[in-house]
């Protein structure tokens, strides 16, 4: 009788671990999130307008949200190459290659930093030949969009790479069967069935690589108006006690942040209904 | 023609067991120059991106031999920032350990309304600058935020103090147990939980017993890489730390500090170890990976490969 009654199952701790997640939650994220967004919300709007609308600011923002783009889409077309050649083909080296696409998201940002800046600097062993035709990377946009290439790298591939693990193999053959040939089969049959996968990958490299601070700086060198990320400028405002400019424009990231978060769990919901 | 469509990975072979001498390359498969030419590209891309950036961190290292990489490890201010780094560690990694596992077994074991949005908040981290982490933090605790009076009066320093940069790195680091342990606890279901309770067993014992060893190896990779990622934490606590020598400089920011003043040398010895301890990162991924493949191979699975970063 009482098993009829219970629709709950015979696990237990369900009050307690879930309230200890929320509780967890609330007071390591929650309350302090809100606690920037009050701050700013008591600020007047002319205050908050002039914050996150000055000149130096819109240069970082066109830089940060440029660079993170370019860098993404750099990604987006090495990631997929990438993410084809270790699942379709054999090489020697195969699985440690693959280990290896990891370690942007396991090398922490300012070590990156450090080495980018030490390779493509004039001297470095990439910037000396680039520095024969001219090609200056570090300590300009060019070295913003190198930093934030090297760690969005990861999540083109491994949304990508699980995805075209599962797809039907059978779709392919009954395309070529029916007379495509391979590159209409890729164009027509494979990339499309790869959207959904492509585009939340993209959109996960694009989201890291906006709010990115300790890789870029260094081989960015900073100058304003030129090479100033958006994370660099909180960072600066909040050292000189600025408290009001750097949550302005925090909050400005903050809420961006929110947008790409719903836009990625949309195109994540598209991958699953579309593969389960 | 049924064989040259099959799963055969090898074309020579398959087209020679069918006796289709024309055949170059099977319709499902690229031309051999174009296989060599992708993976040339994509090999070229990691080498770039991947290698090269490891290695200049460890030539650098080591470029003036091992005592002057080992003198700038012990040196005053890097053996103090060694040590702050593996004090948050410490506090850290077993506060989100526990939470990994406490909410991977809400999330997993039960259903109720506003799920979605519980996982969702888990992964909010991910999503936020680790600067505005650090700013957050500073609104809230330092001397001019919301409880910046009160603290004061207590004499209670957080911010520019170990305190603060402990939180940061807490909220930065406090999704990566918990992300790995949920997908996986949901695959495994409850039928197991189930039984050893209706068996007896008390829901401690099942724990211990039943789940955890079902999610040995997930857990022990969602620990490496938040103690990896906790290690490394750099934006947020470049805000909250204040930059103190010898007292709130993590090893990320002691590298800063010896990379900004010409001591390149030491700045990449310090570098090392981080560098070393990512290595171990992705390898034991790897090798839960391999395990993981392993087993459902023995279990006559096949697909579900857990390949999220």
């Amino acid at each position: 009788m009482a098993f009829a009654r219970r629709q709950q199952s015979v696990i237990p701790g369900f009050g307690i671990t879930l309230g200890f997640t929320v509780f967890y939650l609330g007071f390591l994220l929650l309350i302090p999130i809100a606690g920037l967004l009050l701050y700013t919300a008591q600020m007047s709007w002319d205050d908050f307008w002039r914050a996150v609308s000055n000149r130096q600011v819109v240069a970082s923002y066109k830089l940060s949200f440029g660079a993170s783009f370019i860098a993404a889409l750099i990604n987006l077309v090495f990631g997929a190459i990438v993410a084809w050649v270790l699942v379709r083909y054999q090489f020697t080296g195969k699985r440690i290659v693959d280990a290896l696409v990891d370690l942007p998201f396991a090398m922490p940002t300012a070590v990156a930093g450090i080495a980018l800046v030490t390779l493509y600097a004039p001297t470095g062993w990439i910037g000396q030949y680039l520095d024969v035709f001219g090609i200056r990377i570090a300590y300009t946009q060019l070295g913003v969009v190198v930093a934030l290439t090297y760690i969005g790298l990861p999540f083109v591939v491994r949304t990508v790479q699980p995805v075209l693990e599962d797809l039907d193999k059978e779709v392919e053959e009954a395309s070529a069967i029916m007379g495509a040939n391979r590159l209409t089969t890729i164009r027509r049959v494979i990339l499309p069935a790869l959207l959904p996968a492509l585009l939340t990958g993209f959109a996960l490299a694009f989201a890291r690589a906006v709010g990115e601070y300790g890789s870029v700086i260094f081989i960015s060198g900073n100058l304003p108006f030129r090479t100033e990320i958006t994370p660099l400028l909180i960072v600066a405002k909040a050292e000189q006690y600025d408290y009001p400019g750097a949550a302005a424009i925090g909050t400005v990231m903050l809420l961006t942040a929110f947008v790409l978060l719903l836009i990625i769990n949309g195109l994540q919901w598209w991958t699953s209904r579309r593969y389960r | 023609m049924s064989s040259l469509a099959s799963e055969n990975r090898a074309p020579g072979a398959a087209a020679g067991a069918s006796g289709h001498k024309l055949a170059w390359h099977r319709a499902t498969e690229e031309p051999a120059w174009l296989r060599r030419v992708l993976i040339g590209v994509a090999l070229s891309f990691l080498a770039l991106f991947l290698v090269l950036p490891l290695t200049v961190v460890i030539y650098s290292a080591f470029e003036q031999g091992l005592k002057v990489w080992y003198d700038a490890i012990v040196e005053p201010d890097a053996a103090a920032a060694i040590r702050l780094t593996l004090l948050v560690v410490v506090i850290v990694v077993p506060l989100n350990l526990v939470f990994g596992v406490v909410a991977a077994w809400a999330i997993a074991k039960f259903e109720f309304r506003g799920k979605s949005v519980l996982i969702t908040l888990i992964d909010l981290p991910f999503a936020i600058s680790p600067v505005v982490v650090g700013l957050i933090f500073v609104i809230l605790l330092g001397s001019q935020g919301w409880l910046g009076p009160w603290l004061a009066s207590h004499e209670m320093r957080i911010i520019f103090a170990v305190p603060g940069i402990i939180l940061v790195i807490a909220f930065g680091t406090l999704p990566f147990v918990a992300r790995e342990l949920i997908p996986l606890m949901q695959q495994q279901g409850k039928e197991e939980e189930e039984s050893s309770l209706t068996l007896g067993a008390n829901g401690w014992q099942t724990f211990w017993r039943v789940t955890l060893p079902n999610v040995k190896w997930g857990l022990i990779y969602g620990v490496i890489l938040c103690n990896a990622r906790a290690m490394g934490e750099f934006g947020a606590v470049a805000v909250v730390s204040g930059r103190i020598r010898g007292e709130t400089n993590t090893m990320p920011l002691h590298i800063e500090v010896l990379y900004n003043e010409y001591m390149f040398t030491a700045a990449f010895a310090v570098s090392s170890l981080l560098a070393a301890l990512a290595i171990v990162t992705i390898a034991v991924k790897s090798f839960v990976e391999w395990n993981d493949e392993r087993a459902q191979g023995a279990a006559g699975l096949t697909g579900l490969t857990r390949k999220t970063p």
